[in-house]
Formats: C-alpha cells, structure tokens, sequence
C-alpha cells in the first residue's frame, strides 16, 4: 500500500530533518565507491594504505581530499556506510510488513511488462546498464537523488538546482520515449 | 552513538522510501513520464518540510548550522545530473531506492547495484581525465547557498538571510506540491500499482 503523498510527503521531510538535525544530509551514491574500494583492496591489497596521518590510495579518486573515502574503505563501520546497509534493512521490514511485493513484481515491474512484455533478461540488461550510467552520473556530479536533489535543494544548495535542472532535463524525454504505456 | 543514529535513521529512510513507492519503477517512472505526480507531490513537500524545520530551527538555535554540507557547483555537477537523469529514466532506479528495491526482493535492481558498482568504479578510473578538463572545477563561487545562512561558513549568491529564503522557498515547494495535479493527463488507471 502507497502511503497518501502528503503523509508521505511529510514522513520523508521528517526523516531528511532528523538526518540534519542529529547527523548530516542523507547521501548515497558515495557508498557504491567505499563498497568498490573495499573489494578492490581485498582482491589487491596495497590499494588502499595507511599513511602517518591518515589514509591514501593507488587511486587518485580514492585518494582525494586527505583520502577520506581511502578512509570510510578502510573503515566500513562508518556512519554513511552503515547508514546504506539500514536503508536496505528498512525497505526489508516496510516490504515484509505488507506481505511482499509479489512474485511477478520481484521478478519483472509492472511498468516493463506492460511496455516491452514478458522479457526479463532484457530488463535486467537495461538495468544494469542504468545502473552503471547512474553512478558514473552520480561520481561525476559529486551527489545523487538524495544528497544533491532532496539534500541539497532542501538547503537552498545552488548544487542541487543544477543537478536536478540536468537530471530532469534528461529524465523526463528519456522516460517518455522508453516507456510509451502505463 | 553515531551508528546507532546510522541504523535508526539509515532504516527509517529506507522504510519511508518503500512506503512512498519510490523502490518501483512502475512509480518512478509515472513521475519521470509526467503521467501520475503523485511522487512528484510527495518529494516536493518532503523537501518544502525538510527545508522549513532545518532553517526554522536554525533560526531558533534549535539546530546546529555547522550540520549543514553544501556540496560544490561546478559544470560536471550538470553533466552528472543529465547522465543519472538517463540512467534514472531507463532503470526506474537511482542509488538509493535501487538498493531499497533490491532488499523489497526486486531482482532488476540487484542488475541495477552490479551496474552501479561498475560505474562508479568506471568514474574512479576515468577520474584524472575529468579533472584536466576543468569541468570540475567550482563556478558562481562552488559552495554556495542561494542566500547568506549566518555562520554556516557557506557563501550566498545573494544578498538575502539564507534562513528566511530558506523558509520562504521551503513553503514554495509545499504550495508547488499541494498545486501539481495528480494524473495531468487524467490517467489514474495505475496510480495504485498492485503490490
């Protein structure tokens, strides 16, 4: 069951609030770096290292800024990292408490099947690929949905209006021509 | 404490993020075809009662300024975004709901993740070359918030309170969402999809 959108609306604002108050802005897309990192230095280890004051890596984008995200790799049980996994545990519990999402939705959503058919391999190929564009998109822009748009508009960020002007923009025409019914 | 906070927080965001519909891509693409808004309504006045509490207490004392992160301006911020906004688009993803869909059981979204983690490690070694181009380097000042928000440490484009345009662009984002209409063009056929 989808929640009014004003309760909705007001639940989500409460949480990005609580996120402030107690913490920092929400933020996601980071967390796929820390999570490549950490596999990336178990496969080879000497990719990230600890230096006198900190943390460094073989690779310049782990290594920016004082090697923060050599740090969080180093260190998975950090608040953004931890925060990601309770995401998942709390989308678990919402999806279990209403019985489950159904078979059919597990394997194909409704909206694919009612615009391409009963084709799952070519719907998890679109995903994936999707997936890979997001989190290019997201590294590139620094941010993502939650810390450029919802964060970032939410603090008046001139950042998150041009994210969201771009992702938009992109968006919409995209969704239009891919998804024709429904 | 501080992961304590990450488990309350981290799983009240994907508990909320499910029952708003945002893990389906049948809703998240209604909003991004303009068809059913109801999402769209949703996560305007999220950010419209984010920004009016965070700004509020500001005012009042009531929440620490120095919480705020203001990320950087800089043109690979908008070419970021228009990449994510085709990806965003094609999958019914983006990184957060793609991992909350994943854990609802979807196995899309688990194709989505396997392609996020190659992405961003595609980014991480194409990284360099981004930076040569200057495209990541800041405009109109990098860290800026739109107006000037007092000890924040963040620069405003304008010369206005940044708590007060806070507020006032937080209640245009709850008069936007209130106004939108919910099917524009009258197709309410799939605005509860079967769950």
């Amino acid at each position: 069951m989808t929640l009014d959108w004003k309760l909705g609306g007001v639940l989500l604002g409460a949480v990005f609030f609580a996120a402030v108050l107690l913490v920092k802005p929400i933020g996601v897309s980071t967390q796929f770096v820390i999570l490549d990192g950490i596999v990336a230095d178990a496969l080879s280890p000497g990719f990230i290292t600890q230096t006198d004051d900190g943390y460094t890596s073989t690779n310049a984008y782990m290594a920016k800024s004082d090697g923060k995200y050599a740090k969080s790799a180093a260190n998975p049980l950090n608040y953004s990292f931890v925060f990601v996994l309770a995401m998942a545990a709390g989308a678990l519990a919402s999806a279990l408490l209403k019985g489950g999402i159904g078979r059919a939705e597990r394997r194909l959503p409704e909206v694919w099947r009612a615009n391409h058919g009963d084709t799952p391999w070519a719907r998890y190929a679109v995903a994936f690929v999707g997936g890979a564009v997001v989190l290019y998109g997201a590294r590139l822009a620094g941010g993502c949905t939650s810390g450029h748009m919802m964060s970032g508009m939410m603090q008046t960020a001139l950042s998150g209006y041009i994210f969201a002007a771009g992702a938009f923009l992109a968006a919409i025409p995209t969704a239009r021509l891919m998804y024709k019914e429904g | 404490m501080s992961i304590l906070l990450a488990i309350l927080i981290g799983a009240a965001f994907g508990f909320v993020l499910d029952r708003i519909g945002a893990t389906n891509p049948t809703v998240i693409t209604g909003m991004l075809t303009l068809r059913r808004l109801a999402l769209m309504k949703t996560i305007l006045l999220a950010i419209g009662t984010g920004s009016i509490l965070m700004f509020g207490g500001q005012m009042l004392g009531l929440v620490d300024v120095a919480h705020m992160s203001v990320k950087s301006a800089y043109i690979g911020v908008f070419i970021g975004g228009l990449l994510l906004g085709l990806g965003w688009a094609a999958a019914g993803y983006c990184p957060g709901t793609g991992v909350a869909a994943a854990a609802t059981g979807r196995k899309d979204a688990l194709f989505f993740i396997a392609g996020g983690l190659l992405g961003a490690a595609a980014y991480m070694a194409t990284y360099p070359a981004w930076k040569a181009t200057g495209l990541l380097d800041s405009v109109a000042g990098g860290k800026v918030t739109l107006g000037e928000v007092p000890e924040s440490g963040y620069d405003g484009l304008f010369a206005v309170s940044g708590d007060l345009l806070g507020i006032a662009l937080g209640l245009v984002f709850v008069v936007v969402a209130f106004a939108l209409p919910l099917a524009p063009g009258g197709r309410t056929s799939r605005a509860v999809p079967a769950e």
